[in-house]
């Protein structure tokens, strides 16, 4: 591009830059790699620093014992969390066996039943619920609901009492602040979030598969049964996954309705206690060991909240591209 | 000619009963998930305007915070101020890093393999739970300057909005018309500054959006709060010195006592940080219709 051609050329056209533009852009170019690096740094650095700091607490107890000890005496130095990993488990399940459904409800009804206008409403009423903070949820919980819903529970107890098996799981208790309690909130927390992967799931499914059931004659059931549902299952998958470790992880809603005794009780009506909740419960009083036994179990809840998110995030993927590949 | 002259019944009048029983069953079911969702929507509403409303007044809003938990009477003041000040320190720390972030994700990284374990990796760390979070600042800020401070609040707050910031801000970026880059390159302007005075300025209203969106959900936080900032009763404008406290730490403080008086101040502050929740979503939703470059 230097001015060798025909005299009336414009003189000498400078697309190189100068040595300090050049510079400027390779200044930049590491700058936004830096900060793209912090993501990874910050995650490494989670890991590192809490492991060395929790590391007295699982020297105390072995990595094993602390994860598989049913006692938790802190004035003992004694730190087994079994009780608290069972409380994690059970609540987060039970609270996606009632939002996954209804996530998936809501998502359909979004996509498929709901007319543009109202869809834009509901839409709203989803997003609201996914910004009202979790300790107001934890609030209205504890101060409204728990007192109004506790003679429900004992009314059926009493009703399963002749059953047996269902009799041990839901039995007799003399509080609100259990298990099931802790496992609705957590429900209701998660909904959001399920419903937003699993309406972005449904919008992947192509519109002549729709078309397709219908002018067979399916009817709109028929339709979601034979034509969303199948080419949708593995995002469904990942959606869940994804609010399961989100329920896991939450901590002050939870800490506020559980109850907060370290038991393992197969009774759902009975106070219990999970892995986040107790270490907001017990921080402010805990030193020493303690604090470095509550540090451990946020450990324990990273590595197992990562290793749930990485993998839901793997089947979402897997899908998304296992579609794509289908139909492009 | 004959054999179509009966149109095909599309009307769905003479579907099997069992058919339009399960098509009809199915609908009402979907039409049902919705109504349990906007149920605890409706109660948390109500419940908290009605019995928050009542706490609400001047003094609520500027006054210290009681000592004791039996004190009747206002005071929430030093937590909003804590609310605000420690959200917007961890914005000014989490919303550049965040979007200088995305910038290399979407402009330099594309679809490397480092970019896109930092895509995958930064979604991972959407996932990460809040107390981690504070345990992780505690640990590695906290306890090396000895002492709870704000602004082990921002930190640990910033290290929740990063990831969304980065992920919001980049699907933002990726919105840009290639179209603007290339006209920004044909003049001759280099990628850096192709990249600040044409690609940014045109994603920037999608950009607050999403970063104001971040706040509204760390302003709401509080297990992190409460491990790292620790709990004060007047006035600390200083992030760098002395305990603080904010909103959501207050309500969870005071909803587990049994006292009226301090339930009160729960509700009331819980009135309180919903507002401001609130505020910074609309804000956010009307920067992103306003201002909204036409999506695809």
């Amino acid at each position: 591009m230097t001015a060798t051609a025909t005299p009336e050329a414009p003189a000498e056209v400078d697309l190189g830059g100068e040595a300090r533009s050049r510079r400027a852009d390779w200044g930049f170019r590491t700058l936004v790699t830096a900060a793209g690096l912090t993501v990874l740094a910050v995650l490494g650095l989670i890991l590192v620093t809490t492991s060395l700091r929790a590391a007295p607490a699982f020297q105390d107890e072995g990595v094993f014992g602390f994860i598989t000890g049913t006692r938790w005496a802190p004035n003992d130095d004694v730190f087994g969390t079994f009780p608290m990993l069972y409380g994690t488990l059970v609540t987060s399940l039970i609270a996606m066996v009632i939002a996954v459904p209804v996530s998936i409800g809501i998502a359909l009804f979004i996509t498929e039943v709901a007319h543009r206008r109202s869809r834009k409403y509901i839409v709203t009423v989803i997003d609201l619920l996914a910004t009202v903070p979790s300790v107001v949820f934890g609030l209205v919980a504890v101060l409204v609901v728990v007192p109004a819903i506790t003679p429900a529970y004992q009314w059926f107890a009493d009703l399963v009492a002749p059953v047996p098996g269902l009799n041990a799981i839901f039995d007799e208790s003399n509080t609100g602040r259990n298990y099931i309690t802790a496992s609705l909130v957590l429900a209701i927390m998660a909904i959001p979030i399920i419903t937003s992967i699993a309406r972005e799931v449904f919008a992947t499914v192509p519109e002549t598969d729709k078309q397709a059931a219908y002018a067979l004659g399916a009817t709109r059931w028929e339709m979601v049964k034979g034509a969303i549902l199948p080419h949708s299952f593995g995002g469904l998958v990942g959606a869940s996954m994804l609010g399961l470790g989100r329920a896991m992880g939450e901590t002050i809603a939870v800490a506020l309705v559980i109850g907060g005794s370290v038991s393992i009780a197969a009774n759902l009506f009975e106070p219990g206690n999970t892995m986040a909740a107790i270490i907001a419960q017990q921080w402010g009083e805990s030193s020493g060991l303690h604090q470095d036994a509550l540090i451990a179990i946020g450990v324990e809840l990273f590595a197992i909240t990562v290793i749930i998110n990485f993998l839901a995030r793997v089947v979402v993927r897997r899908a998304e591209i296992k579609m794509k590949g289908a139909h492009s | 000619m004959t054999s179509l002259n009966t149109a095909p019944d599309l009307t769905g009048r003479n579907l099997s009963k069992r058919r339009a029983f399960a098509n009809r069953t199915a609908t009402i079911l979907i039409g049902l998930c919705v109504l349990i969702a906007a149920l605890p929507l409706v109660l948390v509403a109500w419940e908290v305007v009605t019995r928050g409303g009542s706490a609400l007044s001047l003094g609520f809003l500027t006054e210290e915070i009681p000592r004791n938990y039996r004190t009747e009477g206002p005071g929430m003041g030093p937590a909003i101020l804590g609310t605000l000040a420690i959200t917007g320190m961890a914005a000014l720390i989490a919303i550049p890093i965040g979007v200088l972030g995305a910038v290399y994700l979407n402009e330099y990284g594309k679809n490397r393999p480092l970019a896109r374990f930092i895509r995958t990796m930064a979604d991972v760390m959407t996932g990460v739970p809040s107390i981690v979070m504070g345990l992780f600042i505690y640990v590695a800020y906290v306890l090396v300057i000895g002492e709870k401070v704000g602004f082990g609040g921002s930190l640990a707050l910033a290290c929740l909005m990063l990831p969304i910031v980065i992920r919001s801000a980049e699907e933002m970026l990726r919105l840009v018309p290639d179209e603007l880059r290339q006209a920004s390159a044909g003049l001759g302007a280099r990628k850096w500054r192709t990249t600040m005075s044409v690609v940014l300025p045109s994603a920037s209203s999608g950009i607050t959006s999403g970063a104001l969106l971040a706040v509204a959900r760390a302003a709401g936080e509080t297990a992190p709060i409460i491990v790292t900032v620790g709990l004060t009763y007047i006035y600390k404008p200083d992030l760098f010195y002395g305990e603080n406290t904010t909103l959501a730490a207050q309500i969870y403080r005071n909803a587990t006592q049994p006292f009226a008086a301090s339930q009160e101040r729960a509700w009331g502050a819980a009135l309180t940080l919903i507002a401001i929740v609130f505020l910074f979503t609309v804000v956010s939703r009307i920067i992103a219709s306003r201002f909204a470059i036409d999506k695809r």
